[in-house]
């Protein structure tokens, strides 16, 4: 919402700056977001001084000044005015200033004296028509001063952000009822200014009601539905003359930002500002031979060309003002091309109505077309304004444009009832929701100054809206209304006692958090890409989202590692080869058998490549990330994800998947090597994606009730691991070097020890492979250490011995291995 | 008696004999060599002079025996001392026979990770208000129409629906819009007093662009139990801003959401200008830091409770926001390219 500070003055004269508007409406009503000059096309100019004005000494009209302009040097400027005097503030444009008429200043020689910039005139600057000569000002103002902080020239724009609640705001009229409250000055109906003498305004006849039919001026009206359309007034005027607007309408246009289209228009749109009715003029004698107004839906496949040229076809969803046959405007959104109001009209058909918000939206959304007026009557126009502001409308339209009403107005519309619903307010309610108490006296003076009727009944008020504040239908709307009118600033911010919360920390809360600073302090990056992708996945249950803005956000990604490794391309992309990234995230799937809601998955996924340290001196080219650093992270990192669980890196399908995660049995993720859109001097990339947990996405209760928290809810704690005591005695170690056909994996071999009944076997680490010469086909040699410790004494070196050879029996027994000689 | 005095001054006399012997001979050391020989000879545990010395206090009578090894130890100690100061000497200079140590070289780094500057936000914040008995809830991403919208008070075909405008997904259900849904839950799940934050991703049908995003981070906060005031929310939230910008002062201006009422945006004095206006703040004087209120009552009845009993207050803002304009980040996009040149540097 635009609004004009002059305008606004002419409904209350608060004597408010345009900064102390700003406040008031900001602390009040709705957030002033911006203060702007209508004249904004004079931003570039400042205040000038003329140090010192010469003749020009090849002109006998020209002047060679000197200009302090703010700048660290006076300037020089040639200047034409004979009223250029030392010592006197111009408004000054500095070369290159576009000026008013579109012309742009710049610096050049005239007649061999340079000029950089240009002492203006008032109608140079637009601000009338006084050419004599250059404008002197009286200012304090310092040279350099913008010219529009120093003078006031023109009105001034505030930019209000009104929301939704409030479409009361959506004009002059209504933001000057708080500004009104607010100063307690009282609120004017504005007069027409510049009317000289100011032009009569004469009242129409009154209204008359009727429920669906109504005749004015010999045009019959028809209102199908009161729901769509609960109130529908039509006026005639005849004999006016479709011109120019007087300049006093014209700038209260510009004011808010619209540009001036003929008096008959502009008359309408001062309305729609002025007074929140947004209005539309029908050319009357384009309605037909035989005049009528019918509010009906469109039929299937109606055709309608509007205002803004474009053919629309329509269907019975949306609502249209039509003649006898063809529908002329959908209604509160935009008129249509046929009975437009041009220079030739001199009978109007004006439309003053108020419209379903529903039907509006629907229109506006089905045509792709907002207005100023469809912005309206969708945050609701209310059934009582058409006949408030009928006769506002019709002295305004005959005093600018000529004409005259000759019949009494017709109002189609059920008949209006007052505002008998009350909304009780009490006082206990008021001071549990704010915090302090706030007498029912208070309360009712500030309701009041806002236009509520409030009655103290009982100990509490009894409460009647305004016909405009149609968003008050509860207790609570009357709270807000207190505490906004009261000032929000009014309370106080002192910290109170309070109860400890009944909710545990979600679970996953502390697993992310450890695995993050594991992460991070393995040197991983973390990004936060975003989860959608332009392909489904190849196995169908993907989730395609229905109305993306984007093709490449078709559909949620169902898995985690694709976007990791699409952050890695973008920074290949960037000549950045040593990648450590990870993503703790969601991924979507949808559920085989359960329709609705995709099934939802916190995963981790992680993706390293290049080297494994920054270069040293003594280190020049670090070794890269290799599958044995990814499964050592996928371990660690499920173990995190996994507290307490046991964790099998199962070997998986070679290349990609060379390992599957398993948590205590269940498959939880892989590690492996990515598939990167990657440059030839980039290495490869491994990483590792791992569950960490299905998201509950069930309805807690069904709507509106309560599911308090049963034991599963409560706290629960991660497996904490035992205190050992640590060993007292040495350790003893023996290197076995085993010949291991290719048939027999590692894994095999350290199952065979481990499972060979040997209590003193404390650890089994694999120290070397080997390939090659003494080694015969088929086979390698594998050397592991085994650390043997007996809790209570020293083992002795016999008894080491004797343990090992046992292990190396039970290798041969099982696996056919034995150890490798010489 | 006589003889006790002459054996302490002859120990004595014998100790400063060692040490003038010692420090220019240390001084002299060119190599860590000679400085470990030098060591071995003077203060060598097993054949050392020092060592070798100090078997004469066992023969000492109990009163000469303190004076003994207080001399006798600060003797040692500063041996030990010149032979540090020399190890030290030794290795910056180098000496002639080992090649020279240049100490200016870099040390063996290791590859720094970063935190994502919205998590940095975002738990910076959990910090805060966990202080004040918050804990923390998640909930889904995708959710109903009924959690995200109808639960909240969003009036059907209203126009506040526009500030919500929603991926929706083939097969039902829709991106939450906002992490509120989790209140619903929340408030079905618990009993009050309920003191819940709740960070999550959200999603707007948005383009992404220099303050958009499809997906963005958000922080939400609830408070709900008997007694629970605007009062309550003013100064907690205060306390928040106070604690998370340092000493700043806060306004709180009227709003609208379906959810809340009263309903209010609080802002921080800009940091920049300190409210004489800026290009930061738009020449207002203030930053919009999040938007809050009392919890409307029909939320409260959406999840069964009674809201006569029970008020509320809540908030929510976003940490992508305020990472933006904390690392002074010109395109919200770059949050989330994931371009670890940024990242990197953000996240220390
Ligand atoms: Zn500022």
């Amino acid at each position: 919402m635009n609004a004009s500070v002059e305008w606004l003055s002419a409904f209350v004269d608060s004597g408010l700056s345009p900064r102390e508007l700003r406040d008031l409406i900001t602390a009040r009503a709705a957030t002033v977001d911006a203060i702007e000059p209508v004249r904004a096309d004079l931003a570039a100019l400042v205040v000038g001084r003329v140090i010192e004005a010469a003749r020009h000494p090849d002109s006998d009209h020209l002047w060679v000044t000197r200009v302090d302009a703010g700048g660290p040097e006076p300037l020089d400027v040639v200047c034409g005015a004979p009223n250029v005097t030392a010592g006197v503030l111009y408004p000054f444009a500095p070369a290159g200033t576009t000026m008013p008429n579109g012309i742009t200043i710049e610096r050049r020689k005239i007649r061999g004296q340079v000029s950089n910039g240009m002492l203006c005139s008032a109608r140079e600057l637009g601000l009338g028509e006084d050419h004599e000569g250059i404008l002197a000002l009286t200012t304090t103002a310092a040279p350099g001063t913008p010219l529009l902080e120093a003078v006031a020239i023109g009105d001034t724009r505030l930019v209000i952000d009104v929301l939704p609640n409030r479409p009361d705001l959506l004009s002059h009229q209504g933001v000057a009822r708080e500004i009104a409250a607010a100063t307690g000055k009282p609120l004017r109906v504005p007069v027409i200014p510049g009317g000289d003498p100011a032009p009569a305004m004469s009242a129409p006849p009154a209204p008359v009601r009727a429920d669906r039919k109504g005749t004015t001026d010999g045009v019959r009206v028809t209102v199908d539905d009161s729901t769509d359309c609960p109130a529908y007034l039509g006026v005639v005027i005849r004999g006016l003359r479709v011109g120019a607007s007087p300049p006093w309408l014209v700038s209260r246009l510009a004011a808010v930002g619209m540009r001036s289209i003929s008096n008959v228009v502009d008359v309408t749109n001062y309305m729609l500002h002025g007074y929140g009715q947004p209005m539309h003029a029908f050319d009357l004698a384009r309605l037909g031979p035989d005049a009528a107004i019918h509010v009906r839906r469109a039929r299937p496949g109606e055709r309608l060309t509007t205002l803004d040229g474009v053919e629309r076809v329509l269907d019975a969803s949306i609502l249209v003002i039509a003649d006898a046959e063809h529908a002329q405007g959908i209604a509160g959104v935009i008129g249509g091309q046929g009975s437009e109001v041009s220079a030739e009209t001199t009978d109007i058909f004006l439309e003053i109505a108020a419209f379903d918000p529903r039907r509006v939206r629907t229109a506006r959304r089905a045509l792709g077309v907002s207005t100023d007026a469809s912005f309206r009557f969708e945050r609701l126009v209310p059934a009582t304004s058409p006949a408030e502001t009928c006769a506002t409308v019709a002295g305004l339209m005959t005093a600018v444009a000529g004409g005259r009403v000759a019949a009494a107005p017709a109002l189609v519309g059920p008949a209006l009832r007052p505002p008998e619903q009350r909304v009780r307010l009490r006082p206990q309610r008021v001071a549990r929701v704010l915090g302090v108490p706030v007498p029912p006296t208070e309360c009712a003076t500030l309701l009041a100054s806002v236009g509520f009727e409030a009655a103290v009944r009982d100990g509490a008020l009894d409460v009647a809206s305004p016909p405009w504040r149609t968003d008050i239908a509860a207790e609570i709307d009357l709270v807000e209304e207190v505490a906004r009118l009261r000032g929000y600033g009014s309370f106080p911010t002192e910290l109170r006692p309070y109860r400890i919360g009944t909710v545990p920390d979600d679970p996953l809360v502390a697993r992310t958090a450890r695995l993050r600073e594991l992460l991070v302090g393995m040197g991983f990056i973390e990004v936060r890409p975003m989860p959608f992708v332009s392909d489904p996945s190849p196995d169908g249950t993907s989730i395609r989202v229905t109305n993306p803005l984007a093709g490449n956000e078709s559909y949620l990604r169902s898995d985690l590692l694709s976007s990791v490794a699409r952050r890695a391309e973008f920074n290949l992309a960037r000549m950045e080869g040593d990648l450590r990234l990870f993503e703790i995230g969601t991924v979507f799937r949808r559920q085989p058998d359960t329709p609705g809601r995709p099934a939802e998955e916190v995963r981790v996924g992680i993706l390293c490549m290049g080297a494994r340290r920054p270069p040293h001196f003594t280190d020049p080219s670090p070794p890269a990330w290799d599958e044995w650093d990814a499964k050592a992270l996928g371990e660690v990192v499920a173990r995190i994800a996994y507290p307490g669980a046991s964790v099998v890196m199962e070997p998986g399908e070679v290349p990609r998947a060379l390992w599957r995660v398993r948590a205590d049995g269940a498959d939880v993720g892989w590690v492996g090597v990515l598939a990167l859109d990657a440059p030839p001097w980039a290495s490869t990339a491994y990483g590792a994606e791992i569950l960490m947990e299905t998201t509950d996405v069930a309805d807690v209760a069904p709507p509106g009730r309560h599911a308090p928290a049963i034991e599963r809810d409560g706290p629960s704690r991660a497996p904490v691991p035992r205190y050992r005591r640590p060993p007292a005695f040495p350790a003893v170690r023996a290197d076995v070097t085993l010949l291991v056909p290719e048939t027999v994996s590692a894994g095999a071999v350290e199952a065979v020890l481990r499972g060979a009944n040997e209590p003193m076997l404390e650890r089994i680490d694999l120290l070397s492979q080997f390939y090659g010469d003494n080694v015969p086909e088929r086979h390698r040699s594998l050397t592991w250490r085994l650390t043997f410790r007996h809790p209570e004494r020293t083992l002795r070196e016999k008894e080491v011995e004797a343990r090992r050879d046992k292990l190396l029996r039970a290798l041969e027994t099982h696996l056919g291995v034995r150890q490798r000689t010489a | 008696m006589t003889e006790s005095i002459s054996s302490l001054t002859r120990f004595l006399d014998e100790l400063s004999a060692i040490e003038s012997q010692a420090v220019p001979e240390i001084g002299a050391a060119r190599t860590a060599d000679d400085l470990e020989a030098l060591r071995v000879r003077y203060v060598g545990r097993k054949s050392g002079r020092l060592s070798a010395l100090s078997g004469m206090v066992a023969g000492m009578s109990a009163a000469d025996r303190p004076a003994a090894g207080q001399a006798f130890n600060g003797t040692h100690k500063r041996l030990q001392e010149q032979l540090a100061a020399a190890a030290a000497r030794v290795l910056s200079t180098g000496a002639a026979a080992t090649p020279a140590i240049d100490l200016t070289m870099p040390g063996r780094a290791v590859w720094r990770g970063a935190r994502h500057p919205v998590t940095i936000v975002i738990d910076e914040i959990a910090d805060i208000f966990r202080e004040i008995g918050f804990t923390i809830a998640l909930g889904p991403e995708a959710e109903s129409e009924w959690y995200n919208f109808t639960a909240l008070n969003f009036p059907p075909e209203h126009p506040a629906l526009d500030m919500h405008d929603t991926l929706y997904l083939e097969g039902g259900g829709l991106l939450r819009t906002h992490t509120s849904p989790v209140q619903i839950r929340t408030l079905q799940r618990y009993t009050p007093p309920i003191r819940v934050l709740v960070p999550g991703n959200v999603y707007r049908r948005d383009v992404f662009d220099a303050s958009h995003a499809p997906m963005f981070a958000q922080i939400e906060g609830l408070a709900v139990d008997e007694g629970v005031s605007f009062v309550d929310l003013k100064a907690t939230l205060s306390h928040f801003a106070r604690r998370f910008f340092g000493a700043a002062t806060t306004r709180f201006r009227p709003s609208f959401f379906p959810f809340t009422e009263p309903s209010a945006e609080m802002d921080v004095e800009c940091q920049i200008c300190h409210g004489t206006g800026c290009a930061t703040c738009k020449m207002l004087g203030w930053v919009e830091i999040l938007g809050c209120g009392m919890v409307h009552p029909s939320v409260l009845e959406s999840a069964g409770l009674d809201a006569e009993r029970y008020t509320g207050w809540a908030f929510g803002m976003g940490p992508g926001r305020i990472a933006q304009q904390r690392y002074d980040i010109p395109l919200l996009r770059e949050l989330y390219d994931g371009d670890v040149r940024v990242l990197g540097a953000l996240g220390q």
